[in-house]
């Protein structure tokens, strides 16, 4: 690890993915540049189509860049064989989605637990510690439940429990909160908080701006490239009594 | 802090002025922070002059503000009943913001995008400090319900930031 970049948990260069060709091309990811520290979570924001699903694809190797490098941890993943990628994918991101993604037909802990057995841990363990995410996102007493008999909330919370049942590098989470109500995204917000306190890395793409604002660190994209980058830490305070009339 | 408020905190029975400050912090939770106590005082003191508020002594017949007992007066009475039953709701300023993005497209005098990206980060440091002060408290507390009124105000102007940021940038496209 004397790699001065392997500091990085993410690290992206020139990271490019183009559609089509000719008149048709898209430039969905055109020439981003990324360093995302240990403990850090960033949120990416924009407005639908301007490739921040795609970048978060290309972060997470679910998708093959046009161009430039993606590393996770020090380790290129862009030039890597489909089962190396895959067996990365399972032991070093957990990914977090806008519609859930639960096995219908598994419980909530079996949901959880399905990731640690496919990378090989015994039944007993991956069991212990299925339901001890689920106790960290609230959900003890829904252990048994199938999907279809959770709120939304709680299937995201059993989602985001199932991404952290390998102890990733990174979180990826894809609008995670784009299709609850804004009790549930309360939830979600909390359990995000949570996260960050316990130093887990965490990337979030979302236009959700609850959600953006949770974030140590915005990146607003447009057009495939960031356009704006902000700390939100060292916040505003003082200033909140001003935006009920309390202060002039 | 305006007359009205404090007034108001008297309705319910006469109070020592440290109740009446309570009260607001209650009701106030961290948005309270920036209040000054020495304010409520000086208010308390002008409604005095005005007859809307009468002062007793404490028995001890100290001097101290907070050791006065402050009532309504019918006069007071009478004002805080206007009050509640006014209608009047803060107004948005979106005028202001909107022009500057016009007349800084049309002069060059800035990038429009630029003006929308810097707003939106001064917006959601605004909102990520109403959040965490809102998630902060209790599920009962009032001043979380006033909380969550700032964040979704917030997240009202954000919104219309998106919309800025989508027409400026079909113009600038457009151009």
């Amino acid at each position: 690890m004397s790699d001065p970049a392997s500091t990085s948990v993410v690290r992206a260069r020139g990271l490019r993915k183009h559609y089509g060709g000719g008149e048709g091309l898209v430039r969905a990811v055109d020439g981003v540049d990324l360093d995302i520290a240990p403990g850090e979570t960033v949120a990416v924001m924009g407005p639908s189509g301007c490739g921040k699903s795609t970048l978060l694809h290309l972060l997470g190797g679910l998708d093959r860049p046009s161009g430039g490098e993606v590393s996770l941890h020090g380790r290129r993943i862009d030039d890597i064989g489909e089962k190396a990628l895959a067996r990365m994918r399972r032991t070093d991101v957990g990914f977090v989605f806008q519609a859930f993604h639960l096995m219908d037909e598994l419980t909530a802990v079996e949901n959880v637990e399905l990731s640690a057995l496919l990378a090989g841990v015994s039944p007993r363990a991956a069991r212990r510690r299925a339901e001890d995410l689920l106790g960290r996102v609230g959900l003890t007493d829904r252990a048994g439940f199938l999907p279809s008999a959770l709120s939304g909330g709680q299937r995201q919370r059993v989602a985001i429990a199932r991404a952290l049942s390998n102890q990733p590098v990174v979180v990826l989470a894809d609008e995670p909160t784009g299709n609850l109500d804004s009790a549930a995204t309360l939830d979600v917000l909390r359990l995000f908080e949570s996260l960050h306190d316990a130093a887990q890395t965490l990337i979030i793409v979302t236009h959700d701006a609850r959600i953006a604002a949770t974030a140590d660190r915005l990146i607003a994209m447009r057009d495939g490239a960031f356009v704006d980058e902000t700390r939100l830490t060292g916040g505003t305070t003082g200033q909140l009594g001003a935006l009920v009339g309390l202060e002039d | 802090m305006q007359q009205e408020v404090v007034l108001a905190m008297l309705a319910k029975e006469p109070s020592y002025g440290y109740q009446l400050r309570a009260r607001l912090r209650d009701a106030l939770g961290p948005l309270g922070d920036a209040m000054n106590d020495g304010q409520v005082y000086v208010t308390l003191t002008r409604l005095e002059k005005a007859g809307l508020v009468a002062v007793e002594r404490s028995a001890d017949g100290a001097d101290r503000s907070d050791r006065k007992v402050y009532a309504l007066t019918p006069d007071g009475q009478q004002r805080v009943a206007e009050w509640i039953a006014e209608v009047r709701w803060p107004r948005p300023d979106l005028a202001e913001f909107h022009l500057k993005l016009i007349a800084a497209a049309a002069a060059g005098l800035a990038d429009p995008l630029t003006l929308v990206d810097t707003q939106r980060r001064e917006l959601l440091r605004r909102l990520r400090d109403a959040q965490r002060a809102a998630m902060a408290e209790p599920d009962d507390s009032d001043a979380a319900l006033l909380l969550e009124g700032v964040v979704l105000r917030l997240q009202a102007d954000l919104r219309w930031l998106e919309a800025c940021e989508q027409r400026w940038t079909v113009r600038r496209s457009g151009s």
